[in-house]
């Protein structure tokens, strides 16, 4: 499986998501790692070649005016939105998330965190039941721990677009008991749209792929797709 | 104002200002004089440091870059170096803390990317006074904000650190900021022009009025009141800029368009121009008419000195210029031709082609005088005692006591605002970590990172603490399984020109060098900070250590993660001793003088557990540090939830000392390490003073001293260790991003 991570200026992961793409593939015997995945400039528009899409984590467009709201209107992510529409996988990790959120790919919105400081810290994530083809490997209700670290991470949707949410089965990740680091509503840490192939969350697997990072949870999340074969 | 007063007023003593003329053949004009103002102010010419450092150790077989250059490098296998440096923000910090410390992180950065190298973490050291004033809390609420907010935007981690809080510092705090960096050894650029007919190209930033006289008005004068009128001397970041100018840096290197490269730090376009042509022994024009500004109406005088943040000056063969400027335009960063290399040794400013100022590159340079000190032993001690504690405290309240003292209380809260996982390379440790640890996959291998410097130490004993600070950044290597590479430092003083600081200094660096010598560890870069006094007094004498060493196996690190029935041991010459420690300090009894330490027996000590780690037998280890063997103890029990129960008669027999010294006194050579009884008695007759004290259960640290005992749960302990936060925390929401 190709991956693509787009690379804004300001982006701060976008190496590592690549990295975490490629440590997936080698895991799953495709070419070693060393396949096809690359970074993807902020202003290219043609994603043709590629299987998934990863909207990595940073400050992009230095996020000056709102997290995520100058990227939604680069050329890259109107080809993403296509590339969604079309059913292929996208997902947007913390900075990635809230880029999603600004696109409308996304329900919801991603708010300064309730203690308005920026915070790091290893914590614990509950899978949710969303249908999702970044799930494919993992159980609902099971426990993964990875690193979040973000300033505006605090998940909020309106009432009734909360039910929905709810209702539809999206939220692909919930902060376990005692690990909601930033007052997001119902402890949501990530959901999916409707169709399950975009999904966006605050914390971040790629950080979480190496033994030496003290834990390898966050690799399920870029082998899912290739898993699922949803490729686009 | 005339000439002769207006260099008084820009730091230069009059007998500077003749040796000037003298130089000139004439007077220098405007333009002139303010450029040799901050090329010979203390900041830039080093003029009462310079002497001194000359005693430094600097060559060793893996040294790549020394002294002189950007940033220090060292060699890890592979083709790859690590580069790294330290260097103070302290003034600006202390006028403007958000953007004094953004920007100290902001110019160290810089300094590592000049050099080629990709910046993978960052450590920072900081002094304030004690918790509990407001201007405490606005200025640790601001530092910690700031350099947040650079290196998370960046995208770079912080990955360690120190805080102490005493009250010399409540004035003048300390920032200071290490970085890290990676390159291809065969692709480092040095900081030289070369090539008469090369183009100088100015990319990044704009240049505007901010940061003007920043490194002569604030960096080498004392603090005084109405420092608030100086707010405008002080710097503004943006992140988001040198993000940027990192990857246009990188990509301009890998293309090879570069002939050489520098950063604008301090004194701006003065320094970093005139330091390339005195590098490669060339001459350079610089058209100020070229420079793309922030405001129109700047004075030459203005933009040879702005210190903007975020610029970086290359030198380009002709042919590479257009390639260059692309790949500007392609990160969005501004650029454009300012000037060129000549032949001629002279550093001239034109206006539009017409020159406005014209400075032999020697004279600019290297033309300052250099001061000797005039040292004086102070006769007693010569900052202020107070005391917190009471005199009938128990043991276990004193332990309690110790682990809530705001220097040795967790930093989780100040550390957590750090992204400390970017960048792919953290290696995850159980507990506070000793140092950091990060994988190296370029070598194989991986690095291990410390900085260390105790104030109140070294102002006891200059000589003896400067050692003890060396020898704990090793120690802290040691428990990693690390061998030292090199060494950073930054001294921060207070104003050299009195006599007790000019002794301080002196004494200090001859520990640092002797420490140094003994570990076999270079020291290949550094900054010196003088002048950090107020009217209230100098700081104390704090030289910061910094230290980047290698292990094999980022797999093999010890941590703090003891297990029920580990047994426990103590190693090392460790002879402990109040003076200087942290419950003197609480007694109010703090005094001149630190008994004497060899240094032999501790390094040998230092590679025994070193070589411990790295066999792998050897799963939890610590040095004991600030607070002595009841704090090193206890902290291992909080980070792991275990109690201990062991006893300290052996120690106390084989040292003869009080039982106060055995619990809470500190000094150097002394590691715990616990695990299996089998693993730990390896360490046992090796030359290394061993004895097992004690064993790990239960739910409470019990420690026996003779006659004294500790007893405290390990939740009472956690709860005084963090306790730091809700006394520090100020209710400012201040900036956010």
């Amino acid at each position: 499986m190709k991956w693509g991570v787009l690379q804004f200026p300001g982006s701060c992961d976008e190496r590592d998501a690549l990295n975490a793409c490629r440590i997936a593939e080698a895991s799953l015997g495709e070419g070693g790692g060393s396949g096809g995945s690359r970074l993807v400039w902020h202003e290219e528009t043609d994603l043709s070649g590629l299987d998934g899409i990863v909207v990595p984590g940073g400050f992009s467009y230095g996020d000056y005016l709102r997290a995520g709201a100058i990227a939604r209107f680069s050329p890259a992510m109107n080809a993403v939105a296509e590339f969604a529409a079309g059913g292929g996988p996208v997902l947007g990790i913390c900075n990635g998330f809230q880029v999603l959120c600004e696109s409308g790919l996304l329900p919801g919105a991603l708010l300064t965190n309730e203690r308005t400081r920026f915070i790091c810290r290893q914590g614990d994530l509950i899978v949710g039941d969303a249908d999702s083809p970044f799930l494919s490997e993992l159980e609902a209700g099971t426990t993964i721990s990875i690193p979040f670290k973000h300033q505006s991470g605090r998940f909020f949707a309106p009432p009734e677009l909360l039910e929905e949410i709810e209702a539809n089965n999206q939220v692909a990740f919930r902060y376990a008991p005692g690990h909601n680091p930033n007052g997001s509503l119902n402890d949501i840490a990530g959901v999916t749209n409707q169709a399950g192939n975009v999904l966006g969350l605050m914390p971040h697997p790629e950080h979480a792929v190496e033994e030496f990072s003290g834990s390898t949870d966050g690799l399920a999340l870029f082998r899912g797709p290739a898993l699922a074969g949803a490729n686009a | 104002m005339s000439e002769q007063s207006a260099h008084r007023a820009l730091g230069l003593t009059d007998h500077e200002f003749d040796l000037i003329c003298e130089k000139m053949g004439r007077e220098p004009n405007g333009v002139e004089l303010a450029m040799f103002s901050l090329l010979w102010s203390e900041h830039c010419a080093y003029k009462h440091s310079r002497k001194l450092l000359r005693n430094l150790p600097t060559d060793g077989p893996r040294v790549v870059m020394g002294p002189g250059e950007n940033a220090g490098a060292v060699d890890i296998g592979n083709g790859y170096s690590i580069a790294f440096k330290v260097e103070s923000h302290n003034h600006p910090s202390a006028v403007e803390p958000f953007q004094g410390a953004a920007t100290g992180v902001g110019g160290i950065l810089r300094d590592v990317i000049a050099l080629g190298a990709r910046p993978i973490a960052i450590l920072d050291s900081l002094r304030f006074g004690e918790p509990d004033t407001e201007r405490t809390h606005y200025l640790v609420d601001g530092v910690v904000r700031g350099i947040g907010h650079y290196g998370n935007c960046m995208g770079i981690p912080t990955v360690g650190g120190e805080i102490y809080f005493e009250p010399p510092y409540e004035q003048n705090p300390l920032v200071n900021a290490m970085c890290v960096g990676i390159a291809r050894t065969d692709e480092m650029v040095r900081a030289a022009a070369a090539g008469a007919g090369n183009k100088v190209v100015l990319f990044g930033s704009l240049t505007g009025r901010d940061g003007i006289g920043g490194a002569s008005v604030l960096a080498s004068a004392e603090l005084d009141e109405g420092d608030d009128a100086k707010r405008p001397t002080v710097q503004i970041g943006d992140p988001f800029e040198e993000s940027k100018l990192l990857e246009c840096c990188q990509e301009l290197l890998a293309e090879e368009l570069l002939v050489s490269l520098q950063d604008l730090g301090a004194a701006g376009l003065t320094s970093s121009a005139g330091e390339m042509a005195s590098a490669g022994n060339t001459g350079i024009d610089i058209d100020v008419g070229l420079v793309p500004l922030r405001e129109a109406d700047m004075e030459p005088f203005e933009i040879m000195v702005s210190e903007s943040q975020e610029r970086m000056l290359a030198v380009v063969e002709p042919s590479k210029v257009d390639a260059v400027l692309a790949l500007c335009t392609k990160w969005q960063t501004a650029s454009a031709v300012i000037g060129e290399v000549t032949d001629s040794g002279t550093f001239r400013i034109l206006k539009h082609g017409e020159t406005v100022g014209e400075i032999r590159v020697d004279d600019l340079v290297d033309g300052c005088p250099l001061y000797d000190l005039d040292p004086e032993e102070p006769a007693g001690w010569t900052y202020p005692n107070r005391v917190t504690i009471e005199d009938e405290a128990t043991p276990s309240d004193i332990t309690l006591s110790l682990l809530s003292s705001p220097s040795i209380a967790s930093k989780r809260w100040a550390f957590e605002q750090y992204d400390s996982v970017v960048g792919s390379r953290t290696v995850h440790r159980a507990g506070a970590a000793d140092a950091a640890v990060l994988n190296i996959p370029e070598s194989g291998r991986a690095i291990a990172i410390s900085i260390d410097g105790n104030g109140r130490r070294v102002a006891c004993d200059p000589f003896q603490g400067t050692i003890e600070a060396t020898l704990e950044c090793a120690a802290n290597l040691a428990v990693v399984g690390a061998e030292p590479l090199g060494v950073t430092n930054c001294l921060n003083f207070g104003n050299p020109e009195k006599p007790g600081v000019a002794w301080q200094l002196g004494r200090a660096v001859e520990g640092l060098a002797e420490a140094c010598r003994a570990l076999e560890a270079p020291v290949v870069g550094g900054n010196v900070s003088l002048y950090n006094e107020t009217p209230q007094g100098p700081i104390y004498p704090t030289p910061v250590v910094g230290m980047v060493g290698e292990l094999p196996d980022p797999e093999k690190v010890a941590g703090e993660n003891w297990q029920e029935g580990d047994a426990v041991a103590l190693v090392g010459p460790f002879d402990p001793s109040l003076a200087g420690s942290e419950l003197e300090k609480q007694r109010g009894e703090i005094g001149k003088g630190l008994p004497v330490r060899e240094i032999g027996p501790v390094k040998t000590a230092i590679e025994l557990v070193r070589d411990a780690v790295r066999s792998g037998g050897v799963r939890t280890a610590t040095d004991v540090s600030d607070g002595g063997l009841s704090t090193a103890l206890a902290e291992l029990s909080i980070s792991s939830g275990i109690g201990f129960e062991g006893e300290l008669s052996a120690l106390i027999a084989r040292r003869d000392c009080s039982e106060d010294d055995a619990l809470f006194g500190e000094g150097p050579g002394g590691f715990i390490i616990a695990g299996e009884p089998a693993e730990l008695e390896k360490l046992g007759g090796q030359g290394v003073d061993f004895e097992l004290i004690g064993e790990v259960g239960g739910n409470e640290l019990v420690i026996t001293a003779g006659n004294s005992r500790v007893e405290v749960l390990v939740e009472e302990a956690a709860a005084a260790f963090d306790s730091l936060e809700d006394r520090i925390e100020s209710d400012q929401a201040g900036l956010t991003h």
